[in-house]
């Protein structure tokens, strides 16, 4: 049997670069100063030579930060340059992920001057919204962390969102109670990962086969059951509740960060308390190292004593019920109502998040919050009248996983036992 | 399948006499074999299908509030609900007596009594493609979820081709669904090329290529000179008749995409276990470390036959545009690549099995659509029918479990052992 990561493949593995000059740092700063170079000339040559206003309020008014926009877009462009070639000098190796951040960083900005020329940007309204896009992504790639790190390749985690969703409205408008809601959206969640856990861990079924099948089969019974009882009779089995959203004094006062982080719904506040307790968990918790154990090296665990199938229907289960409360977002907080096929492929943009972030809590945070604000950014584009189609914005979350597990920019590992039954011999 | 390895564990058969053919038959017959848990996966999937059916029937849940007093009511109401959907089901896919009844007396049209199979076998078509298209990276051991991709690339690059390019007919027909190949082949080219050179796993780059190829076409078609003129929304220029896939005369739907699909299903089985490329893809899929010591190169079978796999999905696309859709929309391609998916897996990977399950496939979606109309039991029910046997398929050893099934004399069904990322 062999084992197939994304880390290595044995057999068709690149010869590990005998050419130390074009290592990895050099061959980012190739990619930065290109994409450096495109938006000084590119799109500063585009940009309109208006005022670009990023307005610290969620609307036009107020305070903002002004830039004239050519200026502004050849100005971050030749920032980008100027990371690029730093980069290119291989002289900064230990600053290279900070290097990169920034290099991207300023690509963006460049951007968003040429985009932005002669219009406004409502800064507060851009990070709310990239946060309630990313909200569901962090749960259900938390989801993924969860089940992953402990070797249960989830790709069910679209099927747990439509469950969560779809529970969420059913019981939150049957008991008109938005926490009875999010409680039976857990419940959905964990339906759907118990089908994993026990096609996956008890009968040995393929883990990337039980995921499609069981996504597919989230999509036909919500969708058959919507369309016998919520269709013909919306009042009654499809109008839950909406999730209040709660304001902590003082702290909601702070500009920009304020309202978008201390006057939100209790679900960003479980997704950000989340990231840290399972990053936490896993380093440093009996359960954490066990976990990691049983990702990695089964068989070594199982010698210690560790139980390893038991420990994994736990972890699934666990993600089930996060990823259902991502589901949750969609009924409760986004839409208000069920609808077939609601979640439009948001569990694979949480799985691109996982690989995105590395299968660690924060990584996944933080591929979550990037993949949202490009569906903010694809929204606010398309609403501002932009010439980019936000198709190819939308298409950044896919092209970037794809960028990553190829390598190029830096090797993304799974556990190495990710995916992989454990059969006691 | 090429990556069996959870086999059942085969029980030492004890000597035994010859056993005659007929209890040997019989033996053999309730022991899980192939044909066995198929087709009990089916039935059990029929059976939770029923289920599914009465309790989101309020009228006849409500039958049940006094079953302890008049049980009769409950479970009549029930089985004629049931009985109606699946005989529905029945007609809607394979044929309906009465149409069959009023061509020969001569108040039908022969096309009414044909109409179900037609409209199986349109279903079915490009599912023959798209599953043939798994299953032949399975026996080469990828897992090519890439199919919806690929599918929709060959519908773009198929529809446009019909409508773009003047050409005779037949000769268009023949370009367009070239165009569909190649589209469909440079969609999977990527993948594997990308897994044989840097050993990104392909199931990540298909799901990502998926939705990459969905939003190419989303904002393709509403480009000028693709979308049709006299239209504002999403929907692209008609294919021109010279390029349409002949079809039998209207109603009936079916066209000459189902012969292509039976000669290319023969092609897969030759190229899979007759030719040399079948016989490296074979070799890698079982042990690609072998495969490499024996002197095939891995990389490039992966390379090409994610190509190969490519290609077949996107002919699948240019046959669903070229013969069914005739026009481009965002929802052209529907789920083929991912009903090919469990094609392939329900066909466990064998290009007839494939062939046989596409049938049965689009002969599920097309008695839905009558279930739909007739007994207002939503399409969706079909979607968790097919989930269901594959899930099961998937699973032999639940059925195995759930029959008390008798262990596989050749215990060939073990389920494909997971590969991880």
């Amino acid at each position: 049997m062999s084992r197939v990561s994304t880390a290595t493949v044995d057999e068709v593995a690149v010869v590990a670069a005998p050419d130390p000059f074009w290592n990895r740092e050099r061959r980012l700063g190739v990619g930065i100063t290109v994409i450096g170079l495109l938006a000084t000339f590119v799109f500063g040559a585009l940009a309109e030579s208006k005022t670009a206003r990023f307005t610290l309020s969620a609307d036009a008014s107020g305070a903002a930060l002004s830039i004239n926009g050519q200026v502004g877009t050849i100005l971050f462009g030749l920032f980008t340059v100027a990371v690029g070639v730093i980069m290119l000098t291989g002289k900064a190796r230990s600053w290279q992920t900070l290097l990169l951040c920034l290099g991207i960083l300023a690509f963006v900005l460049s951007f968003l001057c040429w985009q932005v020329a002669g219009k406004f940007m409502p800064l507060v309204d851009t990070l709310d919204g990239s946060l309630e896009y990313a909200l569901p992504l962090i749960l259900g790639a938390l989801a993924g962390v969860l089940g992953e790190r402990s070797g249960v390749v989830n790709v069910a985690i679209e099927g747990q969102f439509l469950m969560g969703a779809f529970g969420a409205a059913l019981v939150g408008t049957l008991a008109t109670s938005v926490w009875a809601g999010l409680v039976s959206a857990m419940v959905g969640g964990l339906i759907i990962a118990a089908m994993l856990a026990v096609l996956a861990i008890r009968y040995l079924v393929d883990q990337v086969v039980v995921g499609i099948v069981l996504n597919l089969f989230a999509l036909g019974i919500t969708g058959f059951l919507y369309e016998r009882l919520m269709q013909p009779n919306a009042l009654k089995y499809n109008q839950p509740p909406k999730m209040p959203e709660w304001k902590i004094p003082g702290l909601a006062e702070i500009p920009v960060i304020g309202p978008v982080l201390f006057h939100t719904n209790l679900l960003v506040w479980l997704a950000l308390i989340l990231v840290p307790v399972i990053h936490f968990a896993l380093k440093n918790t009996r359960w954490g190292l066990r976990t990691r154990a049983v990702g990695e090296h089964p068989t070594a665990a199982d010698t210690v004593g560790v139980r390893v199938r038991g420990l994994r229907y736990v972890n699934v289960l666990l993600g089930g019920l996060v990823a259902g409360a991502g589901g949750a977002y969609f009924t409760l907080v986004s839409t208000g109502a069920f609808n077939k096929n609601m979640t439009a492929g948001a569990g694979f943009i949480a799985l691109a998040a996982l690989i995105f972030g590395r299968w660690t809590p924060f990584g996944a945070l933080g591929a979550a919050l990037f993949f949202g604000f490009a569906q903010k950014l694809a929204y606010y584009l398309s609403v501002a009248g932009s010439p980019v189609p936000n198709q190819f914005l939308n298409m950044l979350p896919y092209i970037a996983t794809i960028v990553a597990v190829a390598g190029l920019v830096g090797r993304v590992r799974a556990p190495a036992a990710d995916g992989v039954p454990y059969v006691k011999s | 399948m090429s990556t069996d390895v959870a086999e059942t564990p085969a029980k030492p058969a004890p000597p035994q006499k010859e056993d005659s053919f007929l209890s040997l038959f019989l033996k053999n017959l309730w022991s899980a074999n192939t044909v066995t848990v198929t087709f009990l996966s089916i039935f059990l999937a029929l059976v939770i299908g029923a289920v599914l059916i009465v309790i989101s029937d309020s009228e006849v849940l409500s039958k049940f509030s006094y079953f302890t007093a008049r049980p009769s009511d409950a479970l009549n109401s029930s089985w004629d609900l049931i009985s109606q959907a699946y005989s529905d089901l029945f007609k809607g896919a394979i044929f309906d007596p009465a149409a069959f009844q009023a061509w020969f007396d001569g108040t039908g049209t022969w096309q009414a009594a044909f109409g179900p199979i037609s409209e199986t076998l349109t279903y079915a078509t490009p599912l023959v493609f798209t599953g043939l298209s798994v299953a032949i990276a399975f026996r080469g051991g990828l897992f090519n979820i890439g199919g919806q991709g690929q599918a929709v690339i060959g519908c773009v690059l198929g529809g446009v081709a019909g409508f773009a390019f003047s050409l005779p007919a037949g000769i268009h027909l023949i370009v367009a669904l070239l165009f569909g190949l190649i589209g469909g082949a440079l969609w999977g080219f990527l993948p594997g090329l990308l897994k044989a050179r840097t050993g990104a796993h392909e199931v990540i780059t298909t799901i990502m290529l998926n939705y990459v190829a969905t939003l190419f076409l989303g904002w393709l078609i509403l480009q000028k000179g693709v979308q049709d003129p006299n239209r504002s929304d999403a929907i692209s220029k008609a294919i021109k008749s010279t390029a349409e896939l002949p079809a039998l005369p209207s109603p009936l739907r079916v066209h000459l995409g189902i012969v292509l699909a039976v000669l290319v299903t023969a092609g897969v089985a030759w190229l899979i276990n007759r030719s040399s490329f079948g016989f490296e893809l074979r070799a890698v899929g079982v042990n690609p470390p072998a495969a490499k010591t024996a002197g095939m190169s891995v990389a490039k079978t992966y390379t090409l036959l994610m190509v190969v796999a490519g290609g077949l999905a996107g002919l699948g696309g240019a046959v669903q545009v070229l013969g069914t859709a005739d026009k481009l929309t965002a929802q052209v391609a529907g789920n083929i690549g991912f009903d090919g998916l469990l094609v392939a897996l329900l066909g466990r990977n064998k290009p007839w099995g494939t062939l046989l399950a596409a049938i049965l496939y689009g002969a599920l979606r097309a008695g839905g659509n009558l279930m739909q109309v007739d007994v207002g039991i939503s399409l969706e029910l079909v979607t968790v029918l097919q989930a269901l046997i594959v899930i099961f398929i998937a699973a032999p050893a639940l059925v195995k479990a759930i029959f008390h099934l008798r262990a596989a004399r050749s215990a060939r069904l073990g389920t494909s052992l997971a590969k991880g990322w």
